[in-house]
């Protein structure tokens, strides 16, 4: 480790150079022998930012919504920092990195910092990554911190559990939002944006989310995801989801919270259905009481089933006793 | 909490920014570029059209690349790669970064881009093979 490029970049990073920001994030990107230097330095500087996370599917138009926050978000004199997610070709390793091409217009912009990041090897990894990125950006001193991944699909854990308030872009036509309700996306949302509402089928996007959240329980005092209509291409809506946006920050300072319970809950499981497929899973089946239970199938004295609850029987009682129930 | 890099493999990939600076609309050459330089492993930021030398150096401070990739053909590649060069020296990327021009370049200028600090031009017969194996050669950050 280089420890005096370490003291070098931490002092640039806290002056807010955007070189030395830059290079903070690269060697966390790296994951550099300087990254874990570089940021318990900065530790004592992170904590003023508000991280939004813009998630959405390719097309429903993140890119032109940021761009238009960045701008809105200036004229509210606020500093943004942006981090944009694309992923890695599996095949190839390498990435082509697009979200710029519409924000080119705030580049000279001295309270505006943009950085295109890759998914790498894995979705854990770029997890830790985008922390990092976002750690940085909140020591160099940016105010509203905005990290865009692509998303819809899939239960973004990582990226969700970063920010503060997660904004879930829709868009008419896309068939994403039957797909987002499917894939249990809802519960991470904290605001719901229909882009390109001035298509046809927007008010049916709305309404299927509507009905969506109709299937929650929100108690009286919990955070209840508004929908906010939206075309970024005109600026249209923007007002209304940056209000929304501090609406949600005033709602997480009142509780005295970072993140609603519902999204941490929805991320828990998530994190936990994962943990135990890679982790638990394997360490059972290596196990010799799993062998046992193979053989007392093999010769008909066990279904698959009961040899199921079998193995699982002592980490249910050790669940069961550490609850204090009977 | 978990530490960025903790437990994983360093892992460095080569960063190339893709720009396009003054009027001309035509980007095919910059995106098959683009792609085989992705395919190639590396990452690529593309910005679009119409770039200010100010915003292509000001990207690549922001972005960290290795390596900036000028794709000038309206032949106005004199005003604009000495304006770049400066920049770079003024934001201290300068000797740092690779900086490279495609496009149709005279052999004349060639030379007087080479002088002034470029480190490769390629003209429109160059295979994409060679672009990669050059950034290979002589990205200067390991």
């Amino acid at each position: 480790m280089r420890a005096e490029l370490v003291n070098a970049i931490v002092g640039g990073v806290l002056k807010g150079e955007k070189r030395a920001i830059a290079r903070a994030i690269s060697l966390v990107e790296d994951g550099a022998s300087e990254a874990e230097a570089i940021l318990s330095a900065l530790g004592p500087h992170v904590g003023k930012a508000h991280v939004v996370g813009i998630t959405g599917a390719t097309g429903s138009g993140k890119s032109t919504l940021i761009h238009k926050l960045i701008l809105a978000y200036r004229r509210r004199g606020r500093k943004v920092g942006v981090v944009a997610v694309d992923p890695t070709s599996p095949f190839t390793g390498g990435a082509f990195l697009g979200d710029r091409v519409r924000m080119q217009d705030v580049t000279l912009d001295g309270g505006v910092f943009i950085r295109s990041m890759a998914t790498r090897e894995s979705i854990g990894g770029i997890a830790d990554a985008t922390e990092g990125a976002v750690r940085i950006l909140d020591a160099a001193g940016y105010d509203i911190i905005l990290v865009e991944t692509v998303g819809a699909g899939q239960l973004d854990v990582g990226v969700a559990g970063i920010a503060h308030t997660v904004v879930l872009v829709l868009a008419p036509g896309l068939g994403d939002e039957i797909q987002a309700i499917k894939a249990g996306i809802m519960e991470i949302a904290d605001i719901f944006v229909v882009n390109k509402a001035d298509r046809p089928g927007a008010d049916q996007t709305v309404a299927d989310i509507m009905s969506a959240l109709e299937m929650e329980d929100y108690g009286p005092a919990s955070w209840r995801p508004p929908i906010v209509k939206t075309v970024a291409l005109t600026g249209e809506g923007i007002d209304e989801l940056i209000e929304q946006i501090e609406r949600h920050k005033r709602y997480l300072a009142e509780k005295g919270i970072r993140f609603s319970e519902k999204k941490v809950r929805a991320l828990l499981v998530e994190a936990l259905r994962r943990a135990i497929m890679s982790d638990l899973l394997p360490m059972i089946v290596r196990s010799a009481k799993f062998d046992g239970a193979v053989k007392m199938i093999m010769s008909g004295r066990l279904t698959v089933g009961a040899g199921a609850d079998l193995l699982l029987a002592p980490l249910k009682k050790f669940l069961r006793g550490s609850h204090g129930e009977a | 909490m978990s530490v960025a890099g903790e437990g994983k493999a360093p892992s460095r990939r080569i960063r190339v920014l893709i720009a396009k600076p003054g009027l001309n609309s035509h980007d095919r050459g910059a995106k098959v570029v683009a792609r085989a330089l992705r395919d190639a492993g590396m990452e690529v930021i593309y910005t679009g059209l119409r770039q200010t030398p100010e915003q292509i150096v000001e990207t690549a401070v922001q972005e960290d690349v290795d390596v900036i990739g000028l794709s000038i053909l309206s032949g106005a590649h004199m005003t604009w790669v000495p304006r770049v060069i400066e920049l770079m020296k003024e934001k201290g990327i300068f000797g740092e970064v690779l900086l490279l021009v495609g496009g149709i370049i005279p052999e004349d200028d060639i030379k007087a881009l080479k002088e002034m600090g470029v480190d490769e031009v390629f003209g429109p017969g160059t295979s994409t093979e060679e672009i990669v194996k050059f950034i290979r050669e002589h990205v200067r950050r390991g």
